[in-house]
């Protein structure tokens, strides 16, 4: 008796021990975030005292503290409402995604499903075209983008950005995931009723498809708030730049502005990844799934 | 018909320009004259793609195998957990971060006067082992590390849910019999578990390989556009050239590195098609 109880408490303490093992990484997660909340409601001259050795040749540690003495919201007061430069880069940032990401619905979606649901001859080899374009870096095709992009005029305007985010293949892919879930059965079933193709689509692709979908989005949103290379080749005016572009050139000795200005290029994409989390676990499953 | 529109994008906006790389990397940029093979031999002689390519390599083999075990490791025991939603949206959360706002946190960590200097100073008096250090891990070699595990820190989450997906889809009955029968945990990990993953071995690959490039970011933002040489990757090199408009250069290496990947995507797909 008391050896099983031994036992069963050995068990426990094992998993015990394993839940807290898992939980000790994610201090690394949740430090950085820690760190830039605390940064950003510090007032300048405290932030100044701690990263004085970034500025001076000294042999002092960097330091911090956790609870600023001082907290303020002097850093948020000053970029919300005395840098307009700072909305227009917001804005940039949201339009480009926002576009980004109807195009990609507009083009993407019919895309995966006809690759999903229309198997004729050659639309396996070109379904695998367009994975292996999925995989392609950017650094490949910036040339041939580039060129492409010179040719039609759009250099140094945002459709240079857009435009080739919208015929990227990876959504397709992913959305193709979803639609790979619907039983066949239940289109033919459809058709013989008598629906038209698009209404099909429509009816079923569209609702049955849509965890496919959302998550498409959601991937697509976290990837794309996150842009840096296509705009910092194909942009030069800095006034069409994104925010992710903009937040590296902050100096350390507006500390204090980059800090609020990381936080609030954080919000939208922890809104994101709260609200969207089940899909982007499901994107990654189908971003997974091979034909 | 739902096709031709990306169809149409895809050939315009890819494909076509493709072609035109690949027809210009036969050529000089400026007179446009047929010059054969001569840019791809001065890449192939050219120092800076050398080193690219090797870090490049490097890189991918270093972490590709570490994070698929991560990975691996954090997945199994979060298998067994009643409820894993927590953790794993911890582990998943960095790939929400923008690079942006991550760099600055990683400067304040590896700077010669940084935290990860000051904790282990710390440490080291503590334990008497060693005195006060100021390695500057972002001017040393120990930048390639820090590459390293910035990339492991943003693409856990992305492996433990590979991963899980794979280690759930193992049907129940199979594990239990094999209890029943009298298996080991770690029997029933390395003679069930394992074997079943090989699947998603392949996809966690791909996409690890497909992640990996993404790295440049926070390379770049930390150390600029010529960083410390061992972190000097492709794409710092790429977009160089691109910078100083090396156009035929580029073109060569476009079609060199374009064409290898593919490759390698080719053989890890019959790979896997054939073993199973």
């Amino acid at each position: 008796m008391d050896l099983l109880r031994a036992r069963l408490r050995w068990k426990e303490l094992k998993k015990g021990l394993t839940v807290f093992l898992l939980f000790l990484p994610t201090v690394l997660v949740c430090m950085p975030v820690i760190l830039l909340v605390t940064g950003s409601v510090m007032g300048s001259g405290e932030l100044r005292q701690y990263l004085a050795p970034v500025f001076t040749d000294s042999y002092r540690y960097i330091s911090w503290k956790l609870v600023p003495d001082y907290p303020t919201f002097e850093n948020y007061g000053k970029l919300l409402f005395m840098t307009p430069q700072f909305f227009v880069l917001f804005w940039n940032s949201m339009k480009m995604v926002a576009c980004i990401l109807a195009g990609q619905l507009l083009v993407g979606v019919p895309a995966a499903w006809a690759f999903a649901v229309y198997q004729v001859k050659g639309s396996r080899a070109l379904f695998a075209l367009y994975v292996v374009l999925m995989l392609l870096p950017f650094q490949v095709t910036m040339l041939s983008s580039y060129l492409v992009l010179n040719r039609l005029g759009m250099l140094d305007t945002q459709y240079a950005v857009i435009l080739p985010a919208v015929f990227s293949t990876f959504p397709v892919f992913l959305t193709y995931g979803g639609f790979r879930c619907i039983p066949v059965q239940l289109i033919e079933a459809a058709r013989i009723d008598g629906a038209g193709e698009w209404r099909i689509f429509w009816k079923i692709g569209f609702p049955l498809g849509k965890s496919g979908l959302l998550s498409a989005m959601v991937l697509g949103f976290l990837e794309y708030w996150n842009m840096m290379e296509q705009p910092m080749a194909f942009l030069e005016d800095k006034s069409l730049w994104p925010l992710s572009l903009y937040l590296p050139e902050i100096t350390w000795a507006q500390a204090g502005y980059a800090f609020t200005a990381s936080i609030i290029t954080l919000i939208p994409a922890v809104f994101v990844f709260v609200w969207g989390q089940d899909y982007l676990e499901q994107g990654i499953i189908f971003s997974g799934l091979k034909e | 018909m739902f096709l031709a529109p990306s169809l149409l994008g895809v050939a315009v906006f890819v494909l076509m320009p493709f072609l035109d790389v690949f027809g210009r990397s036969f050529k000089t940029v400026i007179t446009g004259q047929f010059v054969w093979f001569e840019n791809y031999k001065t890449i192939f002689t050219n120092q800076a793609f050398l080193l690219a390519v090797k870090n490049t390599f490097r890189f991918t083999l270093v972490c590709i195998p570490l994070l698929v075990v991560i990975g691996l490791m954090v997945a199994v025991p979060v298998s067994k957990l009643k409820s894993m939603g927590t953790v794993k949206s911890l582990y998943l959360f960095p790939l929400a971060m923008p690079t942006a706002t991550i760099v600055i946190v990683w400067k304040m960590a590896f700077y010669k006067q940084g935290f990860l200097n000051l904790i282990l100073t710390r440490i080291g008096e503590r334990t008497g082992l060693w005195g006060e250090l100021y390695t500057d891990y972002l001017g040393t070699g120990a930048a390639f590390w820090v590459l390293v595990f910035s990339y492991i820190w943003k693409n856990t989450g992305y492996t433990v849910v590979l991963w899980l997906a794979g280690i759930l889809g193992i049907p129940n009955e199979m594990l239990e019999a094999a209890r029943v029968d009298g298996a080991s945990e770690r029997q029933c990990f390395f003679k069930i578990i394992l074997p079943n993953l090989k699947g998603s071995l392949y996809t966690i690959v791909i996409l690890s390989f497909l992640n990996s490039f993404k790295i440049y970011r926070e390379a770049y933002l930390v150390a600029g556009a010529y960083p410390q040489q061992d972190m000097y990757l492709l794409q710092h090199l790429f977009n160089n050239w691109f910078v100083n408009l090396d156009f035929d250069k580029m073109a060569a290496a476009a079609v060199c590195v374009g064409g290898f990947l593919f490759a390698v995507i080719m053989l890890l797909q019959r790979a896997w098609d054939s073993r199973r």
